[in-house]
């Protein structure tokens, strides 16, 4: 895998070309896309177009951006104008959106080329690209393994070197899963961080875009380029954008790492031995290990998968036939609504948009819904009383590493608890990162999340880079 | 089975989500969302009643603006997209006379 900063270092330098290093990649994309899967679409004449004229500026010495000529594949829900947007979803195919997404505009104009379009459980529900309407995406590492989901494709691009990083979004683990059963690096920044405007809302409250790259530093550079404030995002704060590569070698002398005493259970015995290898790794760079316990953690997967759906539920109300995407005629509006929604919608979305529209109705509100909008405070309080004791968390990413294709699609709850380390997160809107840190017994590897708290990304990359420096 | 949610209930929930299920679907449904909402009973036993409840992560406020003049999107851009336009509009198929 090439480094994101070597390429940006070669190409301002002149040492290499932003086409030599596009055209690798796309060589490696025809190579191995067939068995893998990773995109949806692949943007190979653009891109060349586009490191065209990087080199062209690079050769007139005009400034070139932080990412200039870095191959960079998006997940399939960012909006990219003129060119098709699905969220591997039937329902959207052929849509063609009428602008960009924040975050692709950011990242045009730092200098950086998009490779391709990448898939994803339908509207990223799911977490491991089965629930795909286009087929599921295979874990490089193993092809007869699921990638993770729902950011499976951006995740398996990193992997396979078909791109330097990628873009994901992560409403309850979707970069951060993922990116432990690819082995790479996946961050889920704090809730504001990175615009969603042009982000295809999966659940409002939850989804955060963030970074798949193979190191820490390529992570904390993509980051710094893609975060700040937005006025298209009414949820986005109103701050510049953290220092986070100048941070990176500060190391972890004197803070403390909390350890959860009281952990949701159903873990694999070689991803928990890989959380105590990192602790002792923590220990060895002068960190204290503090316990720490947080008791609501166990109710996370209710409050989630209620909270969720409900947003969901009430987000996907607008693919109605009418504006955009697919449309089955019918006699009248409303038959032509549950048609296409019917035939547009895979399985997965349905049940969640059943277990939504069910928790937020007329009776049921405030045994549901409301009841999981309070322990989400209490799993928020958790937290906060947990952070005066500690600086940063670790837990596993992942309950085991990636899973066989087929294991888990019978029963929608064992597939919901893959997210049970990387929900609370997103409940608390706190930052969390994946990094790789050894293997499980299958020799696949293992993912370490390090958690902070609210605006806490540069104690959180602190750690990310020491357990690296370790792994 | 759980009797946690009938299927009469599922029916008329997807009449609500605007999601036409044949009888096997909602019979599949029924089961998969009583499974679930088993499992969420988990909560039953929390004391929620002095808990405040949580709708979004980050302290914001409403954004107000002026009101100014500014670039859209562009009409015909969107127009082309939707499954049918005609005249500057969407076409949809007539709204009255159905039954709900």
């Amino acid at each position: 895998m090439q480094k994101l900063v070597e390429i940006v270092a070669g190409v301002t330098s002149g040492s290499t070309t932003a086409t030599a290093v596009v055209d690798e990649h796309l060589a490696r994309i025809k190579a191995r896309e067939g068995e893998i899967h990773a995109f949806n679409l692949v943007t190979a004449d653009q891109a060349r177009k586009d490191a065209a004229k990087i080199d062209e500026d690079v050769k007139a010495g005009k400034a070139v951006g932080a990412l200039a000529g870095v191959p960079i594949a998006l997940k399939d829900n960012m909006c990219t104008r003129g060119v098709e947007t699905t969220c591997s979803s039937k329902i959207l195919q052929g849509w063609k959106p009428p602008y960009d997404a924040t975050v692709v505009t950011k990242l045009r104009n730092a200098g950086a080329v998009i490779v391709g379009k990448t898939n994803l459980d339908e509207f990223a529900m799911g977490s491991s690209t089965e629930n795909s309407a286009f087929g599921p995406t295979k874990n490089p590492l193993d092809i007869s393994r699921v990638p993770g989901g729902s950011s499976g494709g951006s995740a398996a691009a990193v992997s396979a070197g078909f791109a330097a990083a990628s873009l994901g979004s992560d409403t309850g683990g979707s970069i951060r899963q993922p990116a432990a059963l690819c082995g790479v690096v996946g961050v889920k920044p704090t809730y504001g961080t990175v615009s969603r405007y042009g982000l295809v809302a999966f659940a409002s409250s939850l989804d955060q875009i963030g970074p798949f790259t193979s190191d820490v530093r390529d992570a904390a550079t993509l980051l710094e380029v893609i975060s700040g404030h937005d006025p298209m995002d009414s949820t986005s704060i109103p701050q510049p954008a953290a220092s986070l590569v100048s941070v990176l070698d500060h190391g972890v002398k004197g803070m403390r790492i909390g350890r959860v005493t009281d952990l949701p259970e159903g873990c694999e015995p070689d991803v928990l031995a890989r959380l105590e290898a990192a602790f002792d790794a923590m220990r060895n760079a002068g960190a204290t290990i503090v316990d720490v316990k947080l008791p609501s953690l166990q109710y996370c997967l209710t409050a989630y998968y209620l909270i969720a759906p409900a947003e969901a539920s009430s987000n996907l109300a607008r693919y109605d036939g009418v504006r955009y995407g697919n449309r089955v005629d019918a006699a009248d509006l409303n038959a032509m609504y549950a048609a296409t929604r019917e035939s547009g919608f895979g399985e997965e979305v349905k049940r969640r948009i059943m277990l939504g529209t069910y928790a937020l109705s007329a009776g049921y509100f405030d045994a549901y819904y409301g009841k999981a909008l309070k322990v989400r405070r209490l799993i928020s309080d958790d937290f906060a009383r947990a952070y005066k004791d500690v600086d940063a968390i670790l837990t596993p990413t992942s309950p085991s590493t990636a899973f066989k294709f087929g294991s888990k699609t019978d029963n929608p709850l064992a597939m919901y608890l893959c997210d049970v380390f990387t929900i609370p997160t997103n409940l608390a809107g706190h930052p969390a990162m994946s990094v790789p840190f050894g293997v499980g017994t299958d020799s696949m590897p293992v993912g370490i999340q390090v958690l902070a708290t609210t605006m806490g990304e540069q104690t959180m990359f602190k750690v990310a880079a020491e357990l690296e420096r370790a792994s | 089975m759980s009797d946690s949610i009938s299927k009469e209930t599922v029916v008329k929930v997807s009449r609500l989500a605007r999601l036409s299920l044949t009888p096997e679907q909602a019979e599949k449904m029924t089961s998969q969302l009583a499974g679930m909402l088993d499992h969420f009973r988990d909560i039953d036993a929390l004391d929620l009643s002095d808990v405040e409840p949580m709708t979004q992560p980050y302290p914001l406020k409403n954004v107000m603006r002026e009101d100014v003049e500014a670039k859209s999107l562009d009409r015909q851009e969107v127009l082309d997209q939707a499954p049918a336009a005609e005249s500057g509009r969407f076409r949809v198929p007539p709204t009255i006379g159905f039954d709900v």
